[in-house]
């Protein structure tokens, strides 16, 4: 009678199915405990994707760069001091700092954040207009819906055109008018509109209704010579960004004669830490949903164990009679380790069943909102193979408790109990 | 076929010794029917105990068909157990979740029979007690006589060289209880070697000998003239 005999499962089954009540009740608890520990898994998964989906488009190994003003009076200067980036710098970052991959520098008409009117046909846009290398793509990927971002073309001859948003299409244009080709106007100069972009569902910078015009021709049209507003680095992906930033800051302090530990003068935005910072969080969240569902799955697997447990008590009389008509202890003791790995096997199935089911219901329900950073929410294959081995492995070691206190049993004495 | 030399047990109960079996001797041939008798706590239980190997015996021999049977491990109890004996009870012990014939088929099952022909050999001996039309029926659904008739199939199911029954008739009106002396002593007639034990004296009466047993000794081992239960029977 090896472990594949019918009737060794057919024996199994059959003990199980008509104690029907006995076996969905031994069941509930694992079937919850695989709810939960799915759920949970799935759960990180999904909120894990959907931090991933905030930044996806985003260069993780980036920082931007900016001038503030200076806090510590130094050679001779005083405090309060404002400094202006311009494009020698990037170049004496590009020569001096190795760990530079790409400096995207970029130039905006007025203040940071500020707007500028857009003018075409009689209708307005308060738009932030950008001045941009087409390596800005790089570091913040724009999702173009018509025509094409700015590319080195454009930079080499200066051209006077333009990427916009879609929401300064919406109020420069007619519902479905083509954009492209069409002349808008900014403080008094015409630029061609080439592309239109959306905004990723990710961080943004600029909005919706920014404009994007190329780098070269912002400098002549609005005369702004080498200066620069902020640079967007993208750091060689095997480097630490906060070395480069420390390396970048030490340069450019010498060269504007700003104290070493002046930490105003230059602000910065490292994102390759909030990155880290997600990705340990979600790990971290993970690991806790983990922990928690196998823990769970062993209480259940435990109350498993415990049913059985006084359910072999409640068949003292069976077992005994099984015994005097034959089994063996091996045989009595297969038999109910058995019964605790199918109990556990199919309230573990249906445990997966439902919380699956739960979890494209989640996915319906919140998936892919805005508001809500929970997309997809599944589990591997890895996780289900490893939770199932575990739990078919716990309930094989649980099942010996009950299983060796069947075989304790003398028939004897299990005959005399009726 | 049933050999017993100078068989001695107790039971130890904390600082309590309970000497049983004092020295029994006593041997069954082929083919006989024989009654146990004896009041309560006259170790006669005890005797059938260790018969069916159920219960050790401290002291003496005991040989089953030339088989030395002492010390066994549980698993070699129990495929003895199997091989040799058929159980029936007073309180007939039936599994109450499987069919009549299932249960019949038990100790064919742990023989390794294959399923179709322990169906088969099931509904033969349930046939043979005359349970044909009642072989799907669950015991809940039997009375008392037909229940020890399925136990009796059982008990015959794996073609045991001896069958012990314990008060086979004690739960059962008289009536029926004849029935199943009659179907008892119908086994017998074929050759099988039966044991019986019972305090009733009707139904000692019906078995080929009685040995009497009191405070653990036999006191009286006499062959009588056997009443057939079918008299009784209509």
């Amino acid at each position: 009678m090896g472990i594949l005999d019918r009737d060794l499962w057919s024996e199994v089954f059959s003990t199980l199915s008509k104690n029907m009540l006995r076996t969905f009740l031994t069941t509930l608890g694992v079937i919850f405990a695989i709810l939960i520990l799915i759920l949970l898994l799935g759960a990180t998964t999904g909120m894990s994707n959907g931090f991933n989906k905030i930044f996806a488009g985003t260069a993780t190994n980036s920082m931007f760069m900016w001038t503030q003003t200076t806090s510590i009076p130094y050679k001779g200067f005083e405090r309060g001091r404002r400094i202006d980036f311009t494009l020698e710098d990037v170049a004496l970052i590009k020569r001096q700092v190795s760990e530079v991959d790409i400096i995207a520098p970029r130039i905006q008409l007025g203040d940071f954040g500020g707007t500028s009117t857009v003018i075409r046909e009689g209708r307005s846009s308060g738009s932030g207009v950008y001045g941009d290398y087409p390596s800005i793509d790089l570091v913040s990927k724009k999702r173009i819906v018509e025509g094409r971002f700015i590319n080195q073309n454009d930079i080499e001859e200066s051209k006077k055109v333009c990427v916009i948003g879609l929401d300064a299409y919406k109020l420069l244009f007619d519902k479905g008018e083509k954009a492209i080709g069409k002349s808008i106007q900014i403080n008094g100069i015409y630029f061609s509109v080439v592309g239109i972009f959306k905004k990723n569902d990710n961080i943004n910078f600029e909005g919706e209704n920014a404009i994007f015009v190329p780098f070269t021709t912002f400098q002549k049209a609005f005369n702004s010579g080498n200066k620069i507003g902020w640079m967007a680095i993208l750091v060689d992906p095997d480097k630490q960004v906060s070395v480069a930033e420390g390396k970048i800051k030490k340069l450019l302090k010498q060269k504007y004669n700003i104290h070493p530990d002046d930490v105003r003068a230059i602000g910065s935005f490292d994102f390759s830490e909030i990155f880290k910072g997600i990705s340990a969080f979600t790990f971290v969240l993970q690991g806790f949903s983990f922990f928690v569902g196998i823990f769970t799955l062993l209480a259940g697997v435990i109350a498993v164990s415990n049913i059985l447990l006084i359910t072999v008590k409640e068949r003292t009389n069976e077992i005994g009679v099984r015994r005097a008509l034959g089994a063996t202890p091996k045989i009595i003791k297969r038999q109910i380790i058995l019964e605790s790995i199918v109990l556990t096997t199919f309230a573990g199935l249906v445990g997966f069943v439902i919380s699956v089911a739960a979890l494209h219901f989640l996915d319906y329900k919140f998936g892919g909102s805005d508001e809500f950073p929970f997309v997809n929410p599944t589990v591997s294959i890895p996780q289900i193979v490893f939770s199932f081995i575990l739990m078919v492995g716990l309930s094989m070691l649980i099942g010996l408790i009950p299983a060796n206190r069947a075989v304790k049993i003398k028939p004897i004495e299990a005959l005399r109990e009726e | 076929m049933i050999e017993i030399k100078d068989l001695h047990k107790s039971y130890h109960m904390g600082s309590n010794s309970l000497h049983v079996l004092k020295g029994i001797n006593f041997s069954v041939k082929e083919g006989e029917l024989v009654a146990i008798m004896g009041s309560s706590g006259s170790g006669k239980s005890t005797l059938l105990n260790i018969l069916g190997m159920l219960d050790n015996l401290d002291e003496g021999e005991y040989l089953l068909d030339g088989v030395p049977i002492k010390n066994l491990s549980e698993t070699k109890a129990a495929n003895y157990r199997n091989k040799f004996l058929g159980f029936i009870f007073q309180s007939f012990n039936l599994i109450n979740y499987k069919s009549a014939w299932e249960n019949v088929a038990l100790p064919l099952y742990y023989q390794g029979v294959n399923r179709k022909e322990r169906k088969e050999r099931a509904v033969k001996h349930l046939e043979s007690v005359g349970l044909g039309p009642w072989i799907d029926h669950l015991p809940s659904e039997l009375s008392g006589g037909q229940k020890q008739r399925v136990a009796i199939a059982r008990a015959l199911a794996a073609e045991p060289k001896v069958m012990l029954a314990d008060e086979p008739t004690g739960a059962l009106d008289s009536k029926t209880s004849y029935e199943v002396m009659d179907l008892i002593q119908k086994i017998n007639d074929e050759g099988k070697t039966i044991l019986v034990v019972t305090h009733e004296e009707d139904i000692a009466n019906m078995c080929k000998r009685i040995v009497h047993l009191k405070d653990g000794v036999i006191m009286e081992d006499t062959l009588v003239n056997q009443v057939r239960a079918s008299a009784h029977v209509q």
